[in-house]
């Protein structure tokens, strides 16, 4: 029987991550807290708006109202990557060889390990950036589509088109798909690896009934999971079309909530589903076999995240109640 | 702790207006005035606004298109965002002001508090300020439509800068502006001195509220319709001493329709077209407002309206933007107060004589 570790903190959570198997829990005000023996805080930002998990160096790295970008440790230090006084730092992105993407307003910035850092203007303003999983290229969501850049190469950026806002995105782990959320309740996906010349093909992937604000992908990249509904839907990207024609699983549905942040397990098909009510179940793709993790809470979970080997879970809600669940009991 | 499933909305302020037309100095005054709220401000550049302490973020006007096909369905993207980080940090401030640019549509702002779920869930549109440059207005409409809509869609209009033109000036600059926009409360100042009462807390866009307190709607009788402005032969009183300006006194309520020049400043395109009639059935109501909004949506600017169902108890009120339409029960009708039906139009191309016809014949038949 899984148990739950609670920690109570003030306020919008964030995100939350393991850095070397220590939670960490970022609140929206701007602290950064620990359970590392014992409860720890750093003060970092004057508000956190943005977090991203660095996989490569293990730590996190942060975006704030304060134009602050932060990179932070295990041991909770904090070092400083880029400032910009005044700017919502909106979104930031953790790149191979210690690369950082960060934006705000109409321009994405990447900052190399060698301290150089590489601009990217689009027409409209920045609202996702997420790394491609080989080669320095970042993928940029903005209204009526996506820009692809090569991070090291000037030149022009290969426009992925699609109308509409484009608020997050994501590649696949394999590196074939982007697939960004927009502001009307759809995700769009293009398929890259399409025959050189040819056009990106495009996937639809509709009827949300709310904006879907949380994307996972499973192990291995053979499932995309995504939150926007009152359940968790998981469409599936094994085929070399990705979910074209196929109709998504729909794991832990409920009638009376919304699928509000949903994270996969990093090894097996698994995945953890938070709701606007604070529940917490892991459900199995295999079989839609459910688990319960975590009974209703204060406020919506916001914010989920495995430990390496799998078996804790740490999350974060909209009014402050976090925690680890443990699996192992 | 706080839970952010049952915060109260957070009013929302919008000031529109040309460049020029003192929304800075507006601003200035309700950040620095004491009167015990705390204020996060979104503005389009730092300007010269405000204090260190003072919540301010920078924001770019963002336009989305929604992609359901319909033209008027645009939204603030730049609003979503910032309300939304705004929104994670509550304890802050007790209400949101937004300062648009000067040629900044007030639709989109309005639209976003409506159309996106995240912002409605959170936030409450209070009021559409508008601010006119009294020397300049004149100007300003012959050379864009912009200066037109913010009038248009305002709830509160200031007519600021009057101590630069004659009383004369002053009279035909209101008169258009009351051509543009008959429901606007519009009150006269001189740098934007005005008592922040006025402004701030108006409930404009609140069903309860909106209506109850609009006396201007309430007292409006056939001619404010009209496009009168003072050089047409009725006999309007305008209160030129107090600051309100939202009665006209009508001396006579004969029902009539002839055309007038549409205003003494010509290039007004906005017209408004009050409808009144007597109890009304539902069944004819209700999709004959859904049909001309769907039609006529993209040409309505706002649209308000107090409605008379036969047999029912209640006020109904009605507000629309655009082809967003929303109405409720309001309150009990008073003892002695007149079960009747009006509806204003605020908008452009808007057919008066077919908007007649169709919302009489949604009256219940004798």
């Amino acid at each position: 029987m899984p148990t739950v570790a609670p920690l109570d903190l003030e306020g919008h959570v964030v995100g939350v991550a393991f850095l070397k198997d220590i939670p960490f829990f970022a609140g929206a005000a701007g602290t950064i807290h620990r359970l590392d023996l014992g409860h720890k805080t750093t003060e970092l930002h004057d508000g956190l708006l943005s977090l991203a998990y660095d996989e490569a160096t293990d730590t996190l790295l942060t975006g704030g109202e304060d134009g602050k970008v932060m990179r932070v440790s295990a041991d909770g230090t904090a070092s400083h990557v880029a400032e910009t006084p005044r700017k919502w730092i909106s979104q930031v992105a953790a790149g191979p060889q210690r690369a950082v993407a960060y934006a705000f307003g109409k321009t994405s910035y990447v900052r190399l390990a060698d301290g150089t850092t590489k601009e990217f203007t689009e027409e409209r303003t920045v609202e996702g950036i997420a790394f491609a999983p080989k080669g320095l290229r970042i993928a940029v969501a903005r209204y009526n589509g996506v820009s692809l850049h090569w991070v090291g190469i000037a030149g022009q950026p290969v426009d992925l088109e699609w109308k509409g806002a484009h608020t997050g995105v994501t590649f696949s782990p394999d590196g074939r798909f982007v697939v960004t959320s927009m502001q009307e309740n759809a995700l769009h996906g293009w398929k890259l690896d399409t025959k050189p010349g040819a056009e990106a093909r495009h996937m639809r992937m509709t009827g949300y009934p709310a904006k879907v604000k949380s994307l996972s992908w499973s192990a291995k990249g053979k499932w995309l999971a995504s939150a926007g509904a009152p359940a968790a839907i998981v469409w599936p990207f094994q085929g070399k079309d990705g979910p074209m024609g196929k109709a998504p699983l729909e794991l832990g549905t409920r009638g009376n909530t919304m699928v509000t942040t949903v994270a996969c397990h990093p090894a097996e098909d698994i995945v953890a589903i938070g709701y606007e009510d604070g529940m917490i179940l892991a459900a199995r793709l295999a079989d839609s076999k459910e688990v319960l993790l975590r009974r209703p809470g204060k406020g919506a979970i916001t914010a989920m995240a495995w430990n390496r080997s799998g078996r804790q879970l740490a999350f974060g809600s909209a009014a402050g109640d976090c925690g680890v669940v443990d699996l192992a009991g | 702790m706080t839970d952010t499933t049952t915060q109260k909305p957070i009013p929302v302020t919008v000031l529109t207006g040309y460049l020029g037309a003192g929304k800075t100095t507006l601003l200035n005054r309700i950040l620095s005035e004491n009167h015990g709220r705390k204020y996060a401000v979104i503005v389009n550049e730092f300007g010269e606004i405000g204090i260190d302490n003072d919540l301010i973020v920078e924001s770019d006007e963002e336009i989305y298109e929604m992609n359901n096909g319909c033209v008027c369905c645009t939204v603030r993207g730049d609003l979503i965002r910032v309300v939304e980080g705004l929104m994670r940090r509550p304890g802050r401030f007790d209400a949101i002001i937004v300062e648009t640019t000067g040629l900044a549509d007030p639709v989109p702002v309005a639209q976003t508090f409506f159309m996106d779920d995240d912002v409605r869930a959170k936030t409450e549109l209070d009021a559409v300020v508008a601010l006119v440059d009294a020397k300049h207005l004149p100007l300003r409409l012959k050379d864009s439509r912009e200066a037109e809509d913010q009038i248009a869609f305002a709830d509160v209009v200031l007519l600021n800068k009057t101590d630069l033109v004659t009383p004369e000036e002053l009279e035909r600059i209101e008169a258009t502006v009351r051509v543009i926009n008959p429901s606007a409360r519009i009150y006269r100042t001189q740098r934007s001195e005005i008592d922040l009462g006025k402004v701030l807390d108006q409930g404009a866009f609140n069903l309860e509220r909106a209506l109850e307190n609009d006396p201007h709607f309430l007292d409006q009788d056939e001619h404010d319709d009209h496009v009168c402005g003072p050089d047409c032969d009725h006999d309007h009183h305008h209160h030129h001493h107090g600051h309100d300006h939202h009665h006209h006194d009508h001396d006579h309520d004969h029902h009539h329709h002839h055309d007038h020049a549409p205003s003494p400043i010509h290039d007004v395109t906005v017209q408004s077209i009050s409808l009144r009639g007597g109890e009304m059935n539902p069944e004819r109501f209700f999709p004959w407002i859904q049909k001309i909004t769907q039609t006529d949506g993209p040409n309505i600017l706002r649209l308000k309206g107090i409605i008379a169902f036969a047999g029912d108890a209640e006020r109904y009120v009605v507000q629309g933007v655009h082809m967003i339409i929303e109405g409720d029960h309001q309150r009990p009708w008073k003892e002695g107060e007149k079960r009747e039906s009006r509806l204003v139009f605020i908008g452009r191309d808007l057919d008066r004589e077919k908007l007649e016809r169709t919302f009489k014949a949604c009256e219940v038949q004798a």
